[in-house]
Formats: structure tokens, C-alpha cells, sequence
């Protein structure tokens, strides 16, 4: 399993073969390296070198073309006491809180209920794959015609009215539109990583436990949770990953407004290119790939030992 | 086993159902996942019948009723508007060669990491690969813009590089977990009876990653295929553009007419849902896969 495959690697490190062979040990084969040195150079090439260009350009006053000269860490002191800074990372790690918490609750107990002796199971459990293959801008432009019309629509014809007007406009409530596209558009994924972690459950689990007494509550908190706790982990992990880069969904609803009201760190990020902040913009997006491994890793120690493995 | 327990009178429904001895079905669940499935079937619905309605009723204000009467018309001016078969054929470039490098780059580069893990070249690599995991695209996405700009990259040939570069981590993450649970015995065999290592990996290796290739295939083709985010930035000549990016048209200019726009959604989304529904066995085990391999 993946999570078991990432978290243990640096342990496979400590306790596999002595890592340091004496002198004399077995030699690579030169191929190998011709497998992985392309591999490597391309992946530094477009992607690790871009990574230090911009942490280089954060360091300077640089607008995307022409002549630039240091500036030192003041781009990144003048972005701590940026309100506009500090709204896009509020907004940002409130979302992905809070949308985490629903697609993973939501995805669980669908593949929990999806396991239980229901009729039609198959059929049920494809519908709700469906919005996994689904282009996120152009699910998110279809709910944006559903929030904007439908939704108001609705409400009106039953006088509810809070929702009267597009919760798209509203800037205390826009975020819940994308936390639902982004959720119905996340849930499937989740939802079968945890199909595929029940499955590894033996049935003899839950019967000893049913002889036991134990109720259908207890039995998922005591035997469930525990033995998915890994794929708790990975789905949890790679969900907030995804969520702190918003974008694709947020263009389709709100496009970051009303006012900056959505706007994500993504966004904001891509503005230095328009915006002739490129500099700037690459510190912010520096302290954003330092939120975004610190958050993972904290994921990650926060976890580690409550997986049981079988 | 599976005799109900005197002591527990909600056992029968407490059990994880996989055994199947009690058939009993649980309707009332059964009835919620339905009605939950409307969830997922109300956007599609809406969807499918704005698409086919006329441009005064699709500004009526109610999406849900049925198209009155029935307009097919809206999809041959979508088709104009976002220049399908272009649009849909630089996605299928893109897509195509994304999955193509993430299959052979990954797989090549985990098969090495995977027999020479007591390396400290390849473990240290596999990290450095790893790093990626936790990589966005909008961290880099200002310096990606400007070197695929330099190297005249910024077209669907960059793109789908660059789709394929934040797919990696995960594939090799995937590989060499599959690659560990292959017996060595298999290549030993064939190395004895005087087969490369090359050759052991194209004849040998690559056919028995067969599961894994889905995965990974899958896996690359859906995120490069919607994405678009990366096109939107990278690409700059606007006649180049994908399926999920030209349908930002209708945001500004076509403003009333959402049946066309809704035309275009739909055939923006139909290739996969079609394709996912008829292969929709091996999606669901090509992903699964993808979960529990360790």
C-alpha cells in the first residue's frame, strides 16, 4: 500500500542490508544508470531547477524580465504584514481543513456503506466514481450555473431566504461552493482507497468482535479505524496536498472573488506574473512550499504508530 | 458463524457483509446510497438536458426541467465555437504524451532503484524523486513559465512534460513498492541463460508491471487530460489550446447562451465518462491497485 510504501522508506533504510558495503561489495551494472540518470536529469531540469530559480529570485527585486539586484529577505518581511498575503493563506488552510474533513467522512462512510449487504452495489458504487474523470473547470462551471440560478431559484420558490441571493456573490459564504465541487470532485479517489482498505480487512475481525457484543459503532472505531488507519493517512495527506493548491475549481466558481474574498495562495501566486510582483511572488511561494511540507510532515509524525498493520 | 447473537439484536447488520451467508439485503441503506447518487447524477443530468434545449429556455431559470423542445443545433455552434476536433486533439497529444514519458520514465528509473536499493546513489535518488510528492505546481509554476517560454516549450509538447514531471514521484513511489513484491529468482534465471539486463527488463519486467502500468496510465492520463491549471499558464499560442481550457469562452462572451455552453461542457466530459463507463472494471482495479500494493 502506498502509505505503507512511503513511510517506510526511510526505515527499509535503516534496517535493510548494511547500507555501506565494504569496498569489493557488489558492483552497479552501468545500465542501471541509464535507466534512472535520464529520469533524474529531466525531473531536475523542469522541475527542481525551476524550484531554485525562484527561491534565487525571492532573494531580489526581480519583475520577470530586465535587471534586478538584491533586496535580501525583504520580500518575505513584507509579506508576513500583507493582509492580502495573510487572507489567501487563511483562506487557503481553512479550505483545505475543512474540505479534508468532509471528503474524507463523506468517502468513508460511503465505502463503508458500499460494503454492507446492499443490492445494486456495483451500479451504485460506478455512479459514484463518475466525478472522478471528470475536468474539474468544467464541473466547477456547471455548479457555478447551479449556485447562480438554480440554487436562488429554488430558494425563492420555497422563501428560504438566506440562499435568495447566489452564494457565489456573498463573500461569508462563496468558500462552501468550493468546498462542495472540491469535495465532489475528490470523494471518489478517497472513496476507493478505503473500498480497497476494507477489503484487506479479514471478516473473522468483525465476527469475533460481533460475539463479542461489540456494537456496529464500536466495531468500526476498535476494528475499522485502526486497521485503515494507512489509508486514513495517504488519502488524508494527498487531499490536503491537493486542496492547498486550489485553482482549477476556484476560476470555475468565483474566480477568487467576491472581492479577493476565495482567493487562494495559487491564485495569488500567479498574479506576480501579471502583476509585476514577480519577486515577491516567488517568497511567497517559497514560504508556501515550506507550509505545504511542514503540514505533510506533521501529517505524517502526527500518525505515526496508530497504523495496525496485520 | 454467522447465527445471530442473542446478546446483540443489531448484529445482523452490525457484521461487515462481505460473508454473504445471511443474504438478508439492507434496503433502507440501499434506498440512501441511491438517493446519495443523485448527488453525482443531478449535475450530469442538468447538464446533458441544458445542452439540448433552446437558447430562450435555457435562460428560463429552471435547469431541471426537460428540453421543450429539443435542440440538438447547440452542439454544431460549440463545436464552432471551441474548434472541437483541435482542442480535443491537442488534450489527446498532451494526455498521450504525458502517460507515455510517465510510464517509461518511471518505470525505468524505479526498476533501477528497486534492484540497487543497497546503493546509496539509487536510495538517495528515490528520495530526491520523492520530494516532488509534496511539491505544488504553483510553487514553480513562475519559473516553468519563463524556461518553457526560453526553450520554446510553451506548447502542448511543454505541457505534457511538464504533466508527466509531477506525476513522477508517485509512479516511481508505485513502481518500487510492485517491483519489490516480483521474486528476483524470475531475472536471475534469465541472466543465467544470458539476457541483458535491458533485455530482462523489456521481456520480463515491463510485461509482469502490466497492473502497475494501468495504475500509473490511469492515474497520469485523468490528471493531465483535466487539467488546467498548467495549460492555461504555459501555453502561449490561444489556437492550442485543450478541451477543459477553451471552455472559458463561454464565461465571458456567450453570457445567455448556456445552451451552447452546456453543449460544450458535455462534450467536454463525455469522452471520459464514456470511456470510464465501458472500462469502468479496470479503472476501479487499475486505482485500487494503486492503494493497496505494497
Amino acid at each position: 500500500m502506498t502509505a505503507h510504501a512511503t513511510l517506510s522508506l526511510p526505515t527499509a533504510e535503516e534496517a535493510g542490508p548494511p547500507s555501506r558495503r565494504p569496498a569489493g561489495g557488489r558492483r552497479v551494472e552501468p545500465v542501471y544508470y541509464l535507466f534512472l540518470v535520464p529520469t533524474l536529469l529531466v525531473f531536475t531540469a523542469f522541475v527542481v531547477v525551476p524550484a531554485l530559480i525562484g527561491v534565487f529570485y525571492s532573494l531580489t527585486d526581480y519583475v520577470g524580465f530586465g535587471r534586478w539586484s538584491f533586496l535580501g529577505l525583504r520580500n518575505y518581511a513584507a509579506l508576513f504584514t500583507d493582509p492580502r498575503m495573510l487572507e489567501s493563506y487563511g483562506f487557503t488552510l481553512g479550505f483545505a481543513l475543512v474540505t479534508v474533513v468532509v471528503a474524507q467522512v463523506i468517502a468513508l462512510a460511503l465505502a463503508v456503506a458500499l460494503s454492507r449487504r446492499i443490492r445494486f452495489a456495483t451500479t451504485l458504487r460506478t455512479v459514484f466514481v463518475i466525478p472522478m474523470v471528470v475536468s474539474g473547470i468544467v464541473v466547477a462551471y456547471v455548479f457555478n450555473f447551479l449556485f447562480s440560478n438554480s440554487l436562488p431559484a429554488i430558494a425563492t420558490a420555497v422563501g428560504f431566504g438566506p440562499l435568495e441571493e447566489s452564494i457565489l456573490g456573498n463573500p461569508d459564504l462563496a468558500w462552501l461552493s468550493i468546498v462542495i465541487v472540491s469535495a465532489w470532485q475528490t470523494i471518489p479517489g478517497a472513496l476507493l482507497v478505503y473500498t480497497a482498505g476494507l477489503t484487506s480487512i479479514p471478516n473473522e475481525l468483525y465476527e469475533a468482535s460481533a460475539l463479542d457484543g461489540a456494537s456496529p459503532w464500536r466495531q468500526f472505531r476498535s476494528v475499522t479505524v485502526p486497521l485503515i488507519a494507512g489509508f486514513i493517512l495517504i488519502n488524508t495527506i494527498l487531499g490536503v496536498k491537493g486542496y492547498l493548491g486550489v485553482y482549477d475549481v476556484i476560476v470555475g466558481l468565483t474566480g477568487g472573488g467576491p472581492g479577493t474574498a476565495t482567493s487562494s495562495v495559487a491564485m495569488t501566486i500567479f498574479s506576480g506574473f501579471t502583476g509585476g510582483d514577480y519577486a515577491y511572488q516567488m517568497a511567497n511561494a517559497t514560504v508556501f512550499l515550506i507550509v505545504t511540507a511542514l503540514i505533510s510532515v506533521a501529517q505524517i509524525v502526527a500518525t505515526r504508530g496508530r497504523a495496525v498493520k496485520l | 458463524m454467522t447465527t445471530v447473537n442473542p446478546a446483540s439484536p443489531a448484529s445482523p447488520a452490525s457484521r461487515a457483509g462481505r460473508a454473504g451467508r445471511v443474504n438478508r439485503t439492507n434496503w433502507p441503506l440501499t434506498i440512501v446510497l441511491g438517493l446519495a447518487t443523485l448527488t453525482v447524477l443531478v449535475p450530469l443530468y442538468v447538464t446533458l438536458s441544458m445542452a439540448f434545449k433552446t437558447s430562450t429556455q435555457s435562460a428560463d431559470g429552471n435547469a431541471f426541467s426537460l428540453p421543450e423542445p429539443f435542440n440538438p443545433a447547440s452542439f454544431a455552434e460549440a463545436w464552432e465555437l471551441t474548434r472541437f476536433p483541435v482542442s480535443f486533439a491537442v488534450s489527446l497529444a498532451v494526455a498521450a504524451l504525458a502517460v507515455v514519458l510517465t510510464l517509461l520514465l518511471s518505470s525505468l528509473a524505479a526498476y533501477a532503484i528497486a534492484r540497487n536499493w543497497s546503493h546509496r546513489f539509487f536510495r538517495w535518488s528515490m528520495i530526491y524523486l520523492l520530494v516532488a510528492l509534496f511539491l505544488p505546481f504553483p510553487v514553480v509554476a513562475l519559473p516553468q513559465i519563463q524556461l518553457t517560454a526560453l526553450t520554446s516549450l510553451d506548447n502542448p509538447i511543454g505541457v505534457g512534460i511538464l504533466h508527466a514531471m509531477f506525476q513522477l514521484s508517485f509512479s516511481v513511489l508505485l513502481y518500487t513498492a510492485y517491483l519489490r513484491s516480483i521474486p528476483i529468482e524470475l531475472e536471475e534465471s534469465a541472466r543465467i541463460d544470458g539476457a541483458s539486463t535491458g533485455q530482462i527488463f523489456w521481456r520480463i519486467i515491463l510485461p509482469l508491471l502490466g497492473p502497475m502500468n494501468a495504475t500509473v496510465g490511469i492515474f497520469a492520463f485523468l490528471a493531465s487530460w483535466n487539467d488546467f491549471m498548467m495549460p492555461s499558464l504555459i501555453m502561449s499560442d490561444p489556437a492550442l489550446q485543450t478541451l477543459p481550457v477553451v471552455q472559458n469562452i463561454f464565461q465571458s462572451q456567450f453570457g445567455t447562451n448556456y445552451n451552447v455552453a452546456f453543449a460544450s461542457y458535455l462534450m467536454a466530459m463525455a469522452p471520459t465518462i464514456i470511456a470510464y463507463l465501458f472500462a469502468q472494471r479496470w479503472v476501479i482495479s487499475g486505482v485500487t491497485q494503486g492503494a493497496v500494493k505494497h
